[in-house]
């Protein structure tokens, strides 16, 4: 018997053992404008780490629903929503047992038209790859938080962000965050434009495993007593469902099940319209971002173009060339779906030399900026330099590439 | 006139159980208090005893954008001398990545024999390396050899003066008390329960604090103190 109170299905706050007059914690907060929130409310500074960072946006983020299979990085983070859970800011949590089922079930909470959390790390996403490649098309609003781990051999569980690469051709939106603050302010700013009636797609929020999610840094946090408006379910591209009662089944149907000409069609429009909403979402990030990409000295000669930590390599490399008395140009590309590719060219269109130095050994980014911008720059674009296996990339090696790059491109 | 950045990049070693992760939480967050900026990052395999540890702490004056393990640091901290005699260490040999004339204070009471190859390396790097008797200071002073790691926390402060003295015993109070609790053992409102586990924890911070004045000290009274002589350091 399904919903029977007391029973695993339906869980009372007395089961939890919690007192008679117990209000949630998410009771007593007041829902604010996002963009109130975003930019406006007064911000106390904070010296956490990034799953503390994780824990204090999730609190805020008015969440439904949260499942998750613990997995190295992400497991602290997710412990800490089991924290927000237990205090009533997380109106339901359970862990599944892997990562498909996982990612299948937060699909089907998603569908039903509430906010829905998850999270993982490198082989976890891999794993429920299946799922989370269906996310897009059944046009579900899902917020997934992905701590970057190793997924090539030799096992580690150090962060390289190659993982990202499998996502980039989904229909998710892809956001990057380079610290503690941005994974405390991109999941919010995700959940927001996830939920837009002409974006209604899911959103991944990715993070370089430890020297983010371990390591402690300064976050400016909006107060506590604020949350974000609740997601309205009918309010979306493909409206909420009830999932007992299914009115049409998500797959092909029978007569076009069959591979021929209408179902060619019809999947062609569906696919057509998931990635165009990607890049209706741009708006919106612009509005909660301030913008897809940061830039920091524009016009120069030499550009860093760079997502993640790498951009925080690049900061500093950017700093010390300009103790040399030498100006470094900086683009941190801050969503990675929807592409950039206007602000880039912008940014950019005067250099003559761009180094895009990434934790992978695939250079997802660097293929991402060539694509973006052959024939319409002028620079020459270097491939590199890259660090494998979840080590971090020293700023002297930044500072070493760009001297080299000085001598080879006059 | 913007102010001169002052930046140390250490590099904590030393075996599991030790506190060296805790360590470097402490100084880090005691630079925090203190005004300053800090960000640290444990590395850590199995949680064991007696394994390799290493934990990274960037110390600065003003703010600090880069993150992740510190290969090129100015600064060592050898928590135990079989992270050099015995190899472990994720990071041999263990100086590796030392910037030119960086500090390496090592716990122990008596210098380190080190390989004809290491010592021609250190001395190449203009090595400053300096011993400091961590285990037997937490031994004398603290009854026990867990409090070696405030030893080493307390040389920080004597060397660099960042965190000052104060804001490493606050970073301590932090760690060990938890935030907002005022450390006043006599306070009646406290049920017997909380009051004996209070008295136990007091007594755990004074002995804390004691190696820490202890160390500060040392390194003073031996001429480390970078407070004349800033160092002015890179990433």
């Amino acid at each position: 018997m399904a919903n029977v109170v007391g029973s695993s299905v339906c869980r009372t706050a007395e089961d939890e053992g919690k007192p008679a007059d117990w209000v949630p914690g998410g009771e007593k907060q007041t829902v604010v404008d996002p963009m109130k929130m975003f930019h406006e409310l007064p911000r106390e500074m904070q010296f956490i780490t990034g799953s503390e960072a994780a824990r204090e946006s999730m609190r805020r983020a008015n969440i439904d629903i949260a499942i998750a299979y613990p997995i190295t990085p992400q497991s602290e983070s997710m412990q800490q929503a089991g924290y927000l859970y237990d205090e009533g800011f997380i109106k339901e949590y359970y862990r599944a047992e892997e990562e498909i089922g996982t990612f299948s079930a937060i699909s089907g909470a998603s569908r039903a038209g509430v906010r829905s959390l998850t999270a993982t790390s490198g082989p976890g996403l891999m794993r429920g790859m299946e799922a989370i490649s269906s996310w897009p098309g059944a046009r579900t609003p899902i917020i997934m938080l992905n701590m970057c781990r190793v997924i090539n051999t030799p096992l580690a569980i150090q962060p390289d962000n190659i993982e990202m690469s499998f996502m980039l051709n989904t229909g998710i939106l892809m956001l990057h965050a380079e610290n503690q603050q941005d994974f405390y302010d991109y999941p919010l700013a995700a959940i927001m434009a996830s939920e837009q009636v002409d974006v209604t797609l899911p959103a991944v929020v990715s993070v370089d495993g430890f020297f983010c999610t371990h390591a402690r840094g300064p976050v400016k946090v909006t107060p506590a007593e604020y949350k974000l408006p609740p997601r309205d379910g009918w309010r979306s591209a493909v409206p909420a469902m009830d999932n007992e009662n299914p009115p049409a089944r998500i797959s092909r149907d029978a007569p076009i099940q069959k591979s021929n000409f209408i179902s060619y069609h019809m999947h062609a429009s569906w696919q057509q319209e998931v990635f165009a909403a990607v890049e209706r979402s741009a708006k919106y990030f612009r509005d909660y971002l301030g913008g897809l990409v940061e830039v920091i000295n524009p016009g120069a000669d030499d550009f860093i173009i760079a997502s993640g930590c790498a951009v925080s390599q690049a900061r500093e490399a950017v700093r010390q060339e300009g103790e040399q008395g030498r100006t470094v140009g900086l683009v941190k590309v801050k969503t990675i779906r929807p592409f950039p590719v206007e602000e880039i060219l912008d940014a950019v269109k005067d250099a003559k030399r761009i180094l895009i130095p990434e934790f992978n050994q695939a250079g997802w980014l660097h293929k991402e900026v060539c694509s973006v911008l052959y024939g319409r720059c002028d620079a020459v674009i270097k491939d590199g330099p890259r660090v494998f296996g979840g080590m971090t990339m020293p700023t002297e090696m930044i500072l070493e590439w760009l001297a080299e790059f000085r001598k080879e491109v006059k | 006139m913007t102010e001169e950045v002052k930046r140390y990049n250490i590099r904590m070693a030393g075996i599991g159980g030790q506190g060296v992760v805790t360590a470097s939480h402490i100084v880090s967050n005691g630079v925090v208090i203190s005004g300053g900026f800090s960000s640290l990052v444990p590395f850590f395999g199995s949680e064991k005893r007696n394994a390799p540890v290493e934990s990274y702490v960037r110390i600065s004056n003003q703010t600090i954008y880069e993150i992740g393990e510190i290969i090129f640091p100015n600064v060592l901290l050898i928590f135990h001398p079989s992270v050099i005699t015995l190899g472990k260490s994720y990071t041999m040999p263990f100086y590796t990545g030392l910037k030119q004339n960086g500090i390496i204070l090592i716990n122990s009471k008596k210098p380190i024999p080190f390989t004809r190859d290491e010592q021609r390396e250190l001395d190449e790097k203009e090595a400053r390396i300096y011993y400091l008797p961590a285990t037997e200071m937490a031994n004398e002073l603290a009854k026990t050899d867990l409090a070696t790691n405030m030893a080493m926390c307390g040389a920080i402060s004597g060397i660099f003066g960042l965190p000052d003295p104060a804001s490493l015993a606050a970073s301590v109070k932090d760690r060990f008390v938890g935030k907002g609790i005022v450390v006043s053992g006599g306070t009646a409102a406290l049920d017997s329960a909380i009051e004996k586990k209070f008295a136990k924890k007091q007594k755990l911070l004074e002995a804390n604090q004691k190696v820490m004045d202890a160390s500060i000290q040392y390194a003073i009274d031996q001429g480390w103190s970078e407070a004349e002589k800033p160092a002015k350091a890179t990433a």
